[in-house]
């Protein structure tokens, strides 16, 4: 069972499955929300595979010894950042939905085609 | 088999089936819960890497604070179920077509990280790593956040405020 | 210095610009016809208190003033920079000073026209691009200003453009003086095919082409070149084949016609052609064809005058005619005598429109005659506008030869130039035969307008009288009329010197100032055989002065005698030929039949069909074809995000592929 160990590659696919899986459901859905929510799924996985390669550059006790920042902690802030960011943006997202259930009374995205030729 | 390997398999599968309960339930709650189920098992999976401080967040953040205010949100708004598509809808097909080449693509593309080893215990994920990072590397963006955060709240409440008919 | 003679360039240019702009801007500058007339006047005053200047502290050798670099392609390297030298400075003076004097003329001629700002805005353009074209170090420099005239001298015709034939005769004068332009631009390209072929660089300075042009460099092209200049030079400067703007010109205010297209603009093309000399010294093939053409030019306008009742035409058949005797000079390689008669000329016919010009603007006040410029409804005149009459009979007899008025002088030199050109019997003795028939009817012609208009018994309706113009124009008249009498003494012929035991030193014009700038072999033999038979020289200054004399004495009696009705009695003198003369020689006719009306059928036929069926056919297939691709592919742009993230996506697949397998 050697196999199952899980390695950088597996975190990495994993990511890769949910990403494209975020995208897809993008792509499908039609319900605002729920391509709201798709949104966020592709951000988790990109999240996760940013911790993947923050493990895998990270140096072991390099913390303890103070001999400065340990390359693993790069992907960390990164993905704090992001986390940051992504609530910002659902905050201003939902309202934006809001705004457009107000004037429309639907939020069906396939119904929003103003920017049509 | 040790532990960790179980406890990350199941994480796995449960952060797949969670995306894929997302994607495909035409009921928004439904959707909606399944992504608090894949973004629990995404912390499990940030713990499994050493992250503790960031898989803690992830539950507060999106799981907790997130996840909430989408729920209120649609529960707000009253949404029905997606009414079903009957016919054959050639974008849907088209779309599953590019999310498997793409998985593909990349599973191919990634296969030379098999050799990374990403397992061992690592102290870059606790808080007071994170907490120096913050104080000291980053502290500008870290400010900046606040910023961001100061404005994402004026415009949401800008968007969303309701105004009156003159 | 260099800042000094800057204003020469400049002024007249800032005076444009803040005459147009101002007057565009404000309606109270616009009204203020005494600022604007000042402005413009100083404008053109200033630079000629400068060029004199410049003139009388002239160092002997030619002053080159760079401004900056124009324009550098290859082997091309254009300067903008000026040239000062005996040519250059004589021009200038006469530009500006008879310029000068124009524009205060002016400023009583159009007062009270609506259009007054626009009118000096024009002339001190005009007198910019001028002093261009002769103060102009290269030939970019020239053509620029020989541009620029062209242009003000349309704008300037087309004045009252309100007034569709006038608005006509300034697009004749445009075109006219393109055919000649293109021919210029021509001559240039060979000049410097030729030169680029020698050296590494060319700026096309005049001193270079004139180096060149000794050295032989431009060989079996000199022919060609000097014919392309002189083609360029028929159309500024009004001869066969190109002169049919000119009489047209009379159109604009008079006293443009004095200053454009008597005194200054139309010997512009005599200035090029003495400026280059040595190209033409070089190729007497096109001197034979330039003084032929010239005499033609002199002797079909010479006639065409006496049968013109309006008296601006009359004047401007006459310019016609002058400027045919310039380019005889040019074409007997006495290019000094060519400049001292655009000086003379300068001085008498600007004076004589100017006097005209005075005439029409009585007529005009009086609202009584229908056409002010007819000389059927004038006469007596000299009795109500004194200052007038008499400058304009002091520059009819200048420009009739009589000693020892200024015409006389430079008249008699350029005959005595044809006279002796050759040895034996050749072509030039004809020329000179018909260069004198030609002087008798100027001295006819003239004396008949002058008769008409100002002496015997008044022919317009006696309720009002005419009246004098104010000062500011008979000021400028009585100024011309003072240089049209002492001109001449500038050019005093040699003959004179040789008996005053001057020599050659009383010729000042020639041999105190010119003569270092053109060295003509041509002149030279000419002196030659004029100072071995100088008996017979004598004997044509004597009959240069009787026929100008008889000419002018008889026509006065004749005219005083017989009044309008002498033109009957002219009539039947001439028989059917003054049909032709009142046709004009019917050269605006040959040209409708041969070139404008094929033009025209070409126009409405072929290509009318080519340019609906072709030119529009094709470019509305190209605009269909771009409307319906744009219909199938706007289809793409469906507004929904969904779409745009499926499309995004492919691509995203698309380049990976590329990675993995590219």
């Amino acid at each position: 069972m050697e196999f199952l160990e899980p390695n950088a590659y597996t975190y990495l696919a994993i990511a890769v499955v949910m990403f494209a899986l975020g995208a897809v459901g993008v792509m499908i859905r039609r319900n605002g929300i729920v391509v709201f929510m798709c949104i966020e799924l592709m951000l988790n996985a990109v999240n996760l595979s940013l911790i993947a390669f923050s493990k895998m550059h990270a140096v072991s006790g390099a913390f303890e010894e103070g001999v400065g920042p340990n390359p693993g902690a790069n992907g960390s802030m990164l993905v704090f950042f992001v986390m940051c960011v992504a609530a910002a943006e659902a905050v201003v997202g939902l309202s934006i939905i809001i705004a457009l259930f107000r004037n429309r009374l639907d939020i069906d995205i396939n119904n929003v085609n103003i920017f049509k030729w | 088999m040790m532990t960790s390997t179980i406890l990350f398999w199941i994480f796995a599968i449960l952060g797949i089936a969670g995306g894929i309960g997302l994607v495909f339930n035409r009921n928004p709650i439904y959707a909606a819960l399944s992504l608090v189920l894949n973004f629990f098992s995404i912390a499990g999976l940030y713990l499994s890497l050493s992250a503790e401080f960031l898989a803690a967040i992830q539950i507060l953040v999106y799981a907790g604070a997130i996840m909430v205010l989408f729920l209120f949100v649609i529960m707000l708004l009253n949404l029905q179920e997606e009414p079903d598509v009957q016919k054959f809808d050639a974008k849907r097909g088209v779309a599953f077509l590019l999310g498997l080449g793409f998985v593909a693509e990349m599973i191919f593309v990634l296969k030379d990280f098999a050799q990374k080893d990403v397992s061992g215990e690592f102290t870059y994920g606790k808080v007071e790593a994170i907490g120096e990072q913050l104080m000291t590397q980053y502290l500008f963006p870290f400010e900046m956040i606040s910023v961001i955060l100061i404005s994402a709240l004026i415009g949401a409440i800008v968007v969303a405020r309701k105004y009156k008919h003159t | 210095m260099t800042y000094l003679y800057s204003l020469i360039i400049v002024l007249p240019l800032l005076g444009a610009l803040i005459i147009g702009l101002g007057g565009l801007m404000s309606a109270g500058f616009r009204k203020n016809e005494g600022l604007i007339g000042l402005l413009g006047t100083a404008a053109v005053g200033i630079p000629f208190l400068v060029i004199l200047y410049a003139f009388f502290s002239y160092p002997g050798d030619a002053q080159i003033y760079e401004i900056f670099p124009w324009m550098e392609a290859g082997k091309l390297k254009i300067n903008f920079s000026y040239q000062h030298d005996e040519l250059s400075l004589l021009m200038g003076m006469i530009v500006t000073g008879v310029g000068m004097l124009i524009h205060m003329y002016s400023i009583g001629y159009m007062k009270g026209d609506e259009g007054f700002y626009k009118y000096f805005t024009y002339l001190n353009l005009f007198i910019f691009s001028m002093n261009n074209l002769i103060l102009g170090d290269n030939m970019v420099v020239m053509f620029l200003g020989w541009e620029g005239v062209g242009l003000c001298s349309y704008l300037l015709i087309g004045f009252w453009y309100k007034d569709m034939p006038k608005a006509n005769a300034a697009q004749k004068a445009f075109v006219a003086n393109r055919i000649g332009d293109f021919a210029m631009l021509i001559a240039m390209f060979m000049m410097y095919k030729s030169m680029a072929s020698v050296s590494e660089f060319v700026n096309l300075s005049f001193v270079d082409i004139i180096d060149h042009a000794h050295h032989g460099g431009f060989g079996d092209n000199t022919f060609w070149i000097a014919l392309l200049v002189f083609i360029a030079a028929t159309g500024k400067s009004a001869q066969i084949p190109l002169f049919v703007w000119l009489p047209d010109a009379m159109a604009g205010p008079t006293p443009v016609s004095a200053l454009i297209h008597a005194a200054t603009m139309v010997t512009s093309g005599i200035y090029l052609i003495a400026r280059l000399h040595p190209i033409f010294e070089a190729s007497p093939e096109v001197l034979s064809i330039i003084v032929v053409v010239a005499a033609l030019t002199a002797v079909i306008a010479a006639f065409t005058a006496i049968a013109q009742n309006d008296i601006k035409k009359v004047l401007a058949y006459s310019t016609v005619s002058q400027l045919g005797f310039m380019f005889m000079a040019l074409g007997a390689g006495a290019y000094v005598t060519a400049i001292f008669h655009v000086m003379t000329h300068a001085f008498f016919k600007a004076c004589l429109f100017l006097g005209s010009g005075s005439v029409i603007h009585a007529m005009e006040h009086m609202h009584t005659v229908e056409d002010p410029q007819d000389v059927r409804t004038m006469g007596g005149l000299r009795k109500y506008m004194p200052a007038t009459g008499n400058t304009f009979w002091i520059s009819t007899l200048a420009i009739s030869g009589i000693i020892p008025l200024s015409g006389f002088f430079s008249k008699d030199e350029i005959l005595s130039s044809l006279f002796f050109y050759g040895e034996g019997f050749d072509l030039y003795k004809v020329i000179w035969f018909v260069a004198l028939i030609t002087a008798a009817v100027t001295a006819f012609y003239m004396t008949r307008v002058t008769m008409l208009t100002f002496e015997g018994s008044e022919r317009f309706p006696d309720a009002k009288k005419p009246h004098e113009s104010p000062a500011i124009m008979t000021i400028p008249l009585w100024i011309l009329a003072g240089l049209a009498v002492v001109g001449g003494f500038l050019g005093l012929p040699i003959f004179l010197g040789d008996l005053l035991g001057m020599g050659e030193g009383i010729n000042w014009i020639g041999h105190g100032w010119l003569e270092h700038i053109i060295h003509s072999e041509n002149a030279h033999a000419i002196h030659e055989h004029a100072h071995e038979n100088v008996l017979i020289e004598y004997g044509l200054v004597g009959l240069s002065m009787l026929v100008a004399i008889m000419a002018v004495f008889l026509t006065r009696n004749f005219y005083r005698k017989h009044g309008l009705a002498g033109d009957e009695k002219v009539r039947n003198f001439f028989g059917g030929f003054y049909k032709v003369m009142q046709g004009k020689f019917y050269f605006d006719e040959f040209y409708q039949r041969t070139i404008i009306g094929p033009f025209n059928w070409l126009g409405e036929n072929v290509i009318k069909w080519a340019e609906e069926n072709i030119v529009d056919g094709a470019v509305k297939a190209i605009s269909e074809g771009v409307k319906n691709i744009g219909d199938v592919f706007k289809q793409l742009q469906s507004g929904l995000v969904s779409n745009y993230l499926l499309i995004v996506s492919l691509g995203v697949l698309a380049m990976l592929t590329y990675l993995i397998f590219g």
